[in-house]
Formats: C-alpha cells, structure tokens, sequence
C-alpha cells in the first residue's frame, strides 16, 4: 500500500515537471515532437534509476559513517556526470540500437536538474530503503515521460494554430504548460 | 564603455531567463514570493561571480579534455558554501528555498557562463560579465515573485497591498508560474521590437 501511494503521488499529484519545477529544461527545450519526446523519457528513466542507486549507497556507505554530509551537493554531481559519462561508453558497446535512440539525449542529462533533485529526494523519505527509493525514482521518471509526451502532443497540434504574433513560441508553451499544471492539480488530495 | 556593456547586458539584452531562458528550474520553483525570489537571485549571482573569478584564474592549467568536471567542481564547491553560510544566518530563507539551493549546481546558467565566457577571457571582464548576469537574473527572479505575490496575495514584499482573500490564489501555486512568465516573456519580447 505504501508503495502503492509513493507511485500515484510521483505521478499525479506531485508531478515532478508541473508541481516541483524540476527538469523544465528539457521539457521546455526537447518537448517540440513525439517520437523525441520518448526518447527523451527513455533516457532519463535509465540515468535516474541507476543515479538513485548510487548515491543512496554512496550516502549511507561513505558520507554518513564519516559525518561529511555537507559534501553531499559536491559528490553527487561528480557521481552523476561521470555515470552519464560511463552509461554512455556502455551503451554504445553493448547495445548500439539503444545507443542510437538514446545517444543524442545523454550528454544533455548531467545538467538536468531533476536526475540530482530526485536522488536527493529519495534520501529524505521516511525510513528509506534501497527498495523505497528504485520505486520513488522509477514512478518519478514515469511522471516526466507523462508531463513531456503529454505536452509534447499539445505542442505538435499548436503549430496548426493562430497565434499572436508576440506569443508565438516560448510564451504559449508556457502558457500551455500553466494550463496542464492547472488540470493536474486536479489530482490533489486523492492521496 | 566595453566594461559597461559587458555589464549590462545581462540586464535587458542578453537576459538569462527572458531572452536566453537558461535556468529555468530556479525561476519558476522559488518566485512565490519577491523575497524568495530575490534571495535565490542573489545566492546565484553569488555563485556565479565566484565560479566565473576562480575559472578564469586557472582555465590555462585545466587540460582541455577534463575543463566541464573541473568547472562543475568549482561551482559545486561555492554552491555548498553558499548553503552552509544561509543555513547559518537565513535559516527561513534556506527553509523555504529548500532543494533549490544544492540545485544551483546544474543551473545551466552558471556552467554556461564558465565555459562561454570565463574560459576565454581575462579575471575583471569575467568579474564583470558574472555580476552583470547574475544581477540579470535575480532581477527577472525579483520581478516575476513581486507579480506573483501581488496577484496571488495583495502582497508586495510583504506588505500587504490589497486585503488577500481578493487574490487569485493560483498565482501562487505552480500553474500560475507558467502563465505569468509566459505573459511576462511575451511583454518583453513585445517592447523589444518596439525599441
């Protein structure tokens, strides 16, 4: 049940892209098709679980039996851009089909804010484990997939539309996505 | 004059959130409020200030290969001085900030200026170019909290304006942090053709 609750609340209700503001980057920069829009998703689910995994042992391992949690920031980020790095080399040897739809967004991942956010985030849970976090990370990447595709599909259709002139753009996509948040607010309080 | 120009554009021109839309994460998630949005405005300038000096002091001992993780590095390093110093003194501040803080590291912005300006140019235009920017940005924060807070509470600054129950609360909340920069960046780009 509480896994159950950890799921819908990452997915609805605290949205990661439209009610935390984490990952706007490329939700605003890679949400121009569909078919990107996925590969997007498809890469970031693989960097954030793997990335949670990590720095939950490298918290409970290596900084707290050595009382140097300040160093968390600074730690966290090395682990992450050289994992990126490491995913990367390995990808393109082991499987160069996922390579080729993920590749191009790869290098673009270290600097999403919402693969960092989130590892720190699955460290604040209440009494976390290993477990508890891979499903806090996984339901939140799901969550991004649903708020980029989502938006994604808006974005392809507004392209037919009349806009006006000083709008056209960065302006109504953001309009559009205030519009999106607002329906999803409708999913407060069902948990 | 050039020092004066690499100072401010960062203020209209080349604006990071209006015109170059780098940092985005920050901008909408901390402006409910003017304040909470001018303390994130500054922490950043901050960083971005410190970061731009030290790379542009050692950017010719930094073997190219390995110049992005040793900016980030850099960055992460003030980025977890400037969370220890507002912990200390703006325990609210650093409350209501909250995860945003640590997040300054991968404000696209700040890595950005590192590597476009900082590494190719002398320590007072990178000094110069890091303030301009960063007070660029916490400007944009500023405005688009005050017009956050006044139209979701009656507030400016906390002080009360008008009473709050005639506030659209939704401005506070996060679907109205999409609709008013998108308002906002539609206004600028407005004037802009304008001038």
């Amino acid at each position: 049940m509480e896994y159950v609750l950890i799921v819908i609340s990452a997915i609805f209700v605290n949205n990661i892209v439209l009610s935390q503001f984490l990952g706007i980057c490329p939700f605003l920069g890679v949400s121009k098709k569909i078919s990107t829009g996925i590969g997007m998703t498809g890469a970031v689910t693989f960097v954030m679980v793997i990335a949670t995994i990590v720095t939950f042992f490298i918290q409970k391992a290596v900084l707290e039996p050595f009382g140097v949690e300040y160093l968390q920031t600074i730690t966290f980020i090395l682990v992450i851009a050289s994992l990126v790095q490491l995913v990367e080399i390995i990808l393109k040897k082991v499987s160069p089909p996922l390579y080729q739809a993920l590749g191009v967004f790869l290098p673009l991942i270290t600097t999403n804010c919402a693969i960092l956010g989130v590892a720190i985030l699955a460290l604040g849970l209440e009494d976390t484990n290993i477990v508890k976090s891979v499903v806090f990370a996984i339901s939140h990447a799901i969550g991004f997939g649903l708020a980029l595709i989502t938006f994604a599909g808006i974005r392809e259709q507004l392209d037919l539309m009349d806009i006006p002139k000083g709008m056209k753009g960065t302006p109504i996509a953001l309009v559009v996505a205030g519009l999106l948040a607002l329906a999803f607010m409708g999913f407060a309080g069902i948990v | 004059m050039n020092q004066l120009n690499n100072f401010t554009k960062g203020f209209f021109k080349e604006n990071a959130v209006f015109t170059l839309l780098l940092g985005m994460c920050p901008t909408l998630g901390v402006t409910s409020s003017a304040f909470n949005g001018l303390g994130m405005g500054l922490a950043t300038t901050f960083v971005l200030v410190m970061s731009n000096l030290v790379v542009a002091l050692i950017k010719d001992f930094i073997p190219d290969k390995v110049r992005i993780p040793s900016f980030i590095v850099v960055i992460a390093t003030f980025v977890t001085i400037v969370e220890m110093t507002m912990q200390a003194y703006v325990p609210a501040l650093f409350e209501s900030l909250g995860l945003f803080i640590p997040l300054i590291v991968v404000n696209c912005l700040v890595l950005g200026r590192a590597e476009a300006f900082a590494s190719k140019n002398n320590l007072i235009s990178s000094i110069i170019d890091g303030s301009g920017m960063g007070l660029g940005f916490a400007m944009a924060l500023t405005i688009l909290g005050a017009i956050r807070e006044i139209l979701g509470s009656g507030k400016m600054f906390g002080a009360t304006i008008f009473p709050e129950h005639y506030g659209m609360l939704v401005f506070v909340l996060a679907p109205g942090a999409f609709i008013a920069l998108g308002y906002l960046i539609a206004f600028i780009n407005h004037v802009k053709k304008e001038a």
